[in-house]
């Protein structure tokens, strides 16, 4: 019987098919570049986050620092509360530094962007970001735009 | 107006029947997974008619879905000045959809056909019934070796066609089309989640895998046992998977990307 | 290896009834079948001989009645009994049901291997055995697909006997073979039954040879046994239905007629559709 090159086949395709399972999980998904434990938090309230999602991004200068990890709505201040997951690489941010939500070109995603202040105190765990600026709405420009131009 | 009612009456009681009788022959599949785990020579002969002898089809299908999902990708994304989002496009529709409903279907056509023409034919050739005169169950013997070795092989061949159709993507955006390949990648990476699009496309597979091959071995051990049974058993069970591998592709589409 | 003393049958049914569907198979009948002897069933085709061996092999159960093998209740007995019983039962279909997938050698191999831990050394001497038996030692490696017919069959007999089964049940062994064929098939099962020790059920409407190797027939019609006894006793026999079937005439209490009405008035009816 042809039972050892069956073995050999059987093997090779376990090994490609692994191999293929380890590129969807490293090279195509991004489990390399930003893992979901080694971070901390830190939270900001916003007066609107727009179209901010969990898992949206965080920038400093345009660099990935971490992402969103929850969006809630605190009915004390009647504001959203977002919670930052920051990687652990970064853990010296001052403490006022200030939080925007941006958007990347004029059509795409919404993701928050820190701006380091110059304080000596640093952020850390479960800290708030007291410097906040919301999302830009689009309408509420537009808005405020036409009025303007109306009461001329 | 009364035999009309009648008809369908009947028919659905058939359907149930048939259903019924199916769902008991997978809890015996399902029992039998001892059987397979302690006899892995029958598995390991099962994975390479079953899993090894597909692969050149995912192989080349996949590049080409890849290929194609690149162009058209690429034509649509350039009018918004987003060619560069090429590489997400192709990744998330492969990972979530196209890997495991693609693999789903061309493993129908391959494997489960295949699957239940041999049931078949040994059931119309006596050698089911022979098995079990020499107190061999061949349902434990013949069927869920066939079955599982299904099961394990769907995930994996679903896993290859995703991987060589994001290279097939690569290829034509990157190679020929002109995007930066760095671009192509990080944005990738950045908008592609383990858990959430690619785990989940792999649960899509298991289920497809469990589905397929069991319609597959019961249309075989369900045929009617002549040559005519067995080719219609054959034709039912590539319509009947395919209709079910979309089927649940939705519900499970919803419960997994619904919120 | 039996339980019973040897004066009891081996097996023995009682009240048999089986249907399938409305079609009433086996309507009440009794048989013995003896121990170390070859039984012969005979009967028009359609009349449930395979099925009669499905029941003692216990892959149908009957409606009503009791089937004893060798003292043990094949209609009540438990899955995993039943498979014990069944390593002691060979069954010959008609077909031979080889595994097609595997060559000669396996095939015989098969049940050695799925029932024994014997070793491969152990397999082999015993597969060259058997298949010396059936004279198709040299035919080891070929596959089932490149067998005659006839060798089929006895390959399978060769796999029947693989664990020393107490008795073999036989599927019209002889339809459709040559005469050559015909004869070592005879012969093998004359030569395994005296020569192991077994009980064979020979089931099949080739009356020659069925009448030849029997030491005791069976004929079945209509779902009842209609006679039973030697072969001699059954050429003796009065009943013209036996005289017919024996004999092979074309008519008798067996009509050459389907159920008809009158020849003369069908034919000067004219086609329905011409009123």
């Amino acid at each position: 019987m042809h039972k050892k090159s069956v073995e050999i086949w059987v093997g090779l395709f376990m090994v490609v098919a692994i191999a293929a399972l380890f590129f969807l999980s490293m090279q195509v998904s991004s489990l390399n570049k930003f893992s979901v434990d080694s971070g901390y938090t830190i939270e900001a309230s916003f007066e609107n986050v727009g179209g901010l999602k969990v898992r949206s991004p965080v920038s400093v200068s345009g660099v990935k620092v971490g992402r969103v990890e929850a969006i809630s709505y605190d009915m004390e201040n009647f504001e959203a509360r977002v919670t930052l997951l920051i990687d652990n690489k970064y853990d010296a941010f001052p403490e006022d530094t200030s939080a925007s939500i941006f958007t990347s070109g004029l059509l795409g995603e919404q993701y928050i962007s820190l701006e380091p202040g110059g304080s000596d105190e640093v952020l850390k765990s479960g800290d708030q970001i007291k410097l906040v600026q919301s999302a830009v709405i689009l309408e509420q420009l537009i808005g405020q735009f036409l009025f303007s131009k109306a009461d001329e | 107006m009364l035999s009309k009612v009648q008809q369908l009456g009947r028919s659905t009681i058939s359907v149930l029947e048939r259903l019924g009788r199916g769902f008991l022959f997978f809890i015996q599949l399902i029992a039998a997974l001892p059987n397979v785990v302690t006899r892995a020579p029958l598995l390991v002969q099962q994975l390479y008619s079953i899993g090894v002898l597909s692969f050149l089809i995912i192989f080349v299908s996949g590049l080409f879905v890849g290929m194609v999902l690149g162009l058209q990708g690429y034509y649509t994304l350039i009018d918004f000045g987003a060619e560069e989002s090429l590489g997400v496009m192709v990744s998330l529709s492969l990972v979530r959809e196209l890997g495991p409903v693609v693999t789903a279907l061309l493993f129908a056509g391959r494997a489960g056909s295949a699957l239940t023409a041999e049931i078949g034919l040994m059931k119309a050739t006596e050698q089911l019934s022979g098995m079990e005169m020499m107190a061999v169950d061949p349902i434990k013997r013949i069927v869920a070796p066939r079955f599982w070795a299904g099961v394990i092989s769907m995930p994996l061949l679903a896993a290859i066609f995703s991987a060589i159709g994001v290279v097939g993507g690569y290829i034509v955006g990157v190679g020929l089309l002109g995007i930066d390949a760095g671009a192509f990648w990080s944005q990738m990476q950045s908008k592609v989640d383990l858990t959430e699009d690619i785990l989940n496309g792999v649960i899509k597979s298991i289920v497809f895998g469990v589905v397929v091959s069991w319609i597959a071995v019961y249309e075989g051990y369900d045929a009617i046992p002549t040559s005519e049974g067995v080719s219609r058993a054959t034709t039912r069970t590539v319509v009947h998977s395919a209709l079910a591998v979309l089927a649940l592709d939705f519900m499970l589409t919803a419960l997994m990307f619904g919120e | 290896m039996s339980k019973q003393n040897s004066t009891t049958p081996l097996i023995e049914i009682r009240g048999l009834t089986f249907s399938r569907g409305e079609r009433v198979i086996f309507d009440d009948i009794d048989m013995d079948i003896a121990r170390g002897e070859v039984t012969t069933i005979m009967g028009p085709s359609g009349t449930g001989k395979t099925t009669l061996l499905r029941l003692i092999g216990g892959q149908l159960r009957p409606d009503s009645g009791s089937i004893r093998v060798d003292g043990e209740e094949v209609t009540t007995l438990s899955r995993r009994a039943l498979y014990q019983l069944r390593k002691r039962m060979g069954m010959l279909f008609q077909s031979g049901a080889l595994l097609t997938d595997m060559t000669v050698y396996e095939n015989v191999a098969f049940p050695l291997r799925e029932h024994t831990k014997l070793s491969p050394s152990m397999i082999r001497n015993l597969v060259l055995m058997k298949l010396e038996a059936v004279g198709l030692r040299g035919a080891r490696e070929l596959m089932p697909s490149e067998l005659s017919g006839g060798m089929a069959r006895r390959v399978a007999m060769a796999r029947a006997i693989a664990l020393d089964p107490m008795m073999i049940m036989y599927d019209e062994p002889f339809t459709g073979q040559d005469p050559i064929s015909m004869g070592v098939l005879v012969s093998l099962i004359r030569k395994l039954n005296s020569a192991l020790g077994l009980s064979s059920i020979v089931v099949s409407h080739d009356v020659a040879e069925a009448t030849e190797i029997a030491d005791h027939v069976y004929l079945i019609s209509n779902g009842k046994v209609v006679e039973h006894g030697t072969p001699e006793q059954l050429n003796n026999s009065t009943s013209p239905w036996v005289k017919q079937f024996l004999k092979g005439e074309p008519d008798g209490p067996v009509p050459f007629h389907f159920e008809a009405g009158d020849y003369l008035d069908d034919l000067l009816e004219g086609p329905a559709d011409a009123k």
